[in-house]
């Protein structure tokens, strides 16, 4: 125990910020979560009575939860599979680099190039129109990708062109730290290549698989920047998020719902995290 | 000798290098494919980039040709060309000589990404090296709380940051944007893994000859664990470089927000300008990503490093 003054002195700034700015003022939150916005009477649950029949809410759940649910494994995958080529290559520093680029795009400046490729006159049309054109199995394509339930899968598939390459490299990282001796051991006693992916590698990039959900969860909630900068604060329904609520109740001063909401989606990743966690845990 | 035999010799030499030849060559072809399989995918992620560029370049009336049917409607399609037939530095000279603002924004970017990262050093680096080196009680808890705190989004403690900021009448100023962002806890998660590098026995031994446990930190701590800060430092830019939410929720005054809230303000009958504008707004982004990439990487592992 004789380093407690040191851990203390060390830690003391950054735990009297985060007090300040973080953990004290969540605590007000909550407070303010069972009291009316302008007189802060107090009201027990109303306020969460309120926001789970408001039809916002309930949209920005449901949308936010599809994202998630849709993004997350397709992310884990494609970065999976563009990671077990690249491991066997020698030099891949090249792909690696073309493959996390996006990452140090800034969301303003693709937004343009979005609006070029998904419009209704935009690139991807003029393409899919031309292959339709050559082969002859359709006509023209004029699908407005922004204005109807098809903005979600362009959601996706920002998600999944910024975002590829980070969990490239957590993946990489995972199957390079495979003991050799453990393939060679496996091609000694006559596993193929698809034997020891499925018997060596894949069992031991659990550890991984875990990291790269949670993540790639955080990551997910920032695509907010690519709905708001082409969409604005109130998009095609198929996209309004919950950081969309959040937003425009901020605007709105609705003070009330919004610390109820914050509470309650604080509350759920909070469990998700130990959850995640725990099962982390457990395959150590 | 028969006269046959060393001919013979000779030919299966010639076979079994002919063999080898085609295995190599076998190789070699599954090798190229593979790449190309993966180039392929990487080559559509950089098509952005190249429009961009074209288009900061090209004339304003020919561009306009080009995206007419974009926000017209119609049956046409948007059309491109990779060679402008007017190249021109029209929109460079406009931005960088006659539009102020964006020199504003810009330096407002610069400003608040440098004393974001300056304080992110100055207070998340000593907390980090008290998780990694110091295990007392109630440290493991502390951590995982940092853990917690690191990955929730912004939205959830965008009203608690917006009380604070409020009562300390920060509201409407740089300070709003960069005094949260400095006790984020993500860069002590990324300067930790750095830390935890170090070999426990280097600090014993330091400790034996008599160093305090400042002068530890400085002279083994922060020269051994460079990797981890310096990778805190790439993502950290990266990231706020693209700061979006923060500026849109507390700052009121459009002359103190940053870069990255800029483009969207230009219409589209300017897109000649707006893409030279995108253009210079990748740039510091694109000279840290080539730069740092090493630790770029270093820190996505940090980053998803166990305790």
């Amino acid at each position: 125990m004789k380093y407690n003054g040191a851990f203390a002195l060390f830690l003391l700034p950054s735990l009297a910020g985060v007090m300040l700015f973080v953990l004290l003022p969540f605590l007000d939150v909550m407070k303010r979560s069972l009291q009316t916005a302008v007189t802060g009477e107090f009201m027990g649950l109303k306020n969460y009575d309120v926001i789970f029949h408001n039809q916002a809410f309930l949209l920005a759940v449901q949308n936010t939860i599809r994202f998630t649910l849709v993004c997350i494994p397709l992310l884990v995958l494609a970065g999976l599979l563009v990671a077990f080529p690249l491991s066997s290559l020698k030099d891949a520093g090249l792909i690696k680099s073309v493959y996390l680029f996006p990452l140090a795009m800034p969301t303003a400046t693709i937004v343009l190039v979005w609006k070029m490729v998904f419009y209704r006159q935009g690139f991807l049309n003029l393409f899919l129109t031309r292959v339709g054109e050559a082969t002859g199995r359709w006509g023209p394509v004029m699908t407005d990708y922004l204005g109807t339930e098809a903005s979600f899968w362009v959601l996706v598939a920002s998600y999944l062109w910024k975002n590829t390459g980070y969990t490239v490299v957590l993946w990489l990282a995972g199957i390079l730290a495979i003991p050799n001796e453990l393939l060679e051991a496996a091609r000694v006693d006559g596993a193929g290549r698809l034997k020891s992916i499925r018997y060596i590698i894949l069992p031991n990039l659990k550890g991984s698989f875990y990291t790269i959900v949670i993540l790639s969860f955080l990551n997910s909630f920032k695509i907010y920047r690519e709905a708001y900068l082409v969409a604005g604060s109130y998009p095609q329904e198929d996209i309004y998020l919950l950081q969309h609520l959040f937003n425009n109740w901020f605007v709105n001063m609705e003070f009330d719902k919004m610390a109820a909401a914050a509470v309650c989606v604080g509350v759920v990743l909070f469990g998700a995290i130990m959850l995640l966690q725990r099962l982390w845990d457990k395959t150590e | 000798m028969y006269p046959g035999l060393r001919d013979k010799c000779k030919r299966v030499t010639v076979n079994q290098k002919g063999k080898q030849m085609l295995k190599s060559i076998y190789q070699s072809a599954k090798k190229n494919i593979t790449v190309l399989l993966l180039l392929l995918p990487a080559l559509l992620i950089c098509l952005p980039v190249v429009l961009i560029i074209t288009g900061s370049v090209m004339d304003s009336i020919e561009l306009k040709q080009y995206l007419y049917p974009v926000f017209n409607g119609g049956e046409e399609f948007i059309r491109w060309k990779l060679m402008p037939d007017y190249p021109t530095f029209e929109h460079y000279g406009r931005l960088l000589f006659m539009t102020p603002s964006f020199f504003v924004l810009f330096w407002n970017s610069v400003g608040m990404v440098v004393c974001i990262l300056a304080g992110q050093m100055i207070v998340g680096v000593p907390a980090a090296w008290a998780f990694a080196v110091y295990r007392v009680r109630g440290s493991r808890i502390l951590f995982a709380l940092y853990v917690v705190l690191m990955l929730l989004p912004f939205q959830v403690t965008m009203l608690s940051s917006y009380l604070v900021l409020d009562r300390l009448a920060l509201m409407n100023t740089h300070l709003a944007i960069i005094l949260p962002a400095v006790f984020s806890t993500f860069p002590i998660f990324l300067s930790y893994g750095g830390f935890r590098a170090i070999p426990m026995q280097l600090l014993e031994a330091a400790r034996i000859d008599g160093a305090g446990e400042f002068r530890i930190f400085v002279k083994i701590g922060l020269p051994l664990g460079k990797s981890g800060l310096l990778s805190a430092i790439v993502l950290g830019f990266l990231e706020y470089w693209n700061l979006m939410e923060q500026p849109l929720a507390f700052l009121e005054d459009k002359a103190l927000w940053p870069l990255s809230l800029y483009l969207p303000e230009i219409s589209w009958m300017q897109a000649g300008f707006a893409m030279c504008a995108s253009l210079f707004t990748l740039i510091p982004a694109a000279f840290v990503f080539v730069l740092g990439q090493d630790y770029l990487e270093q820190g996505i592992i940090y980053s998803g490093l166990k305790e």
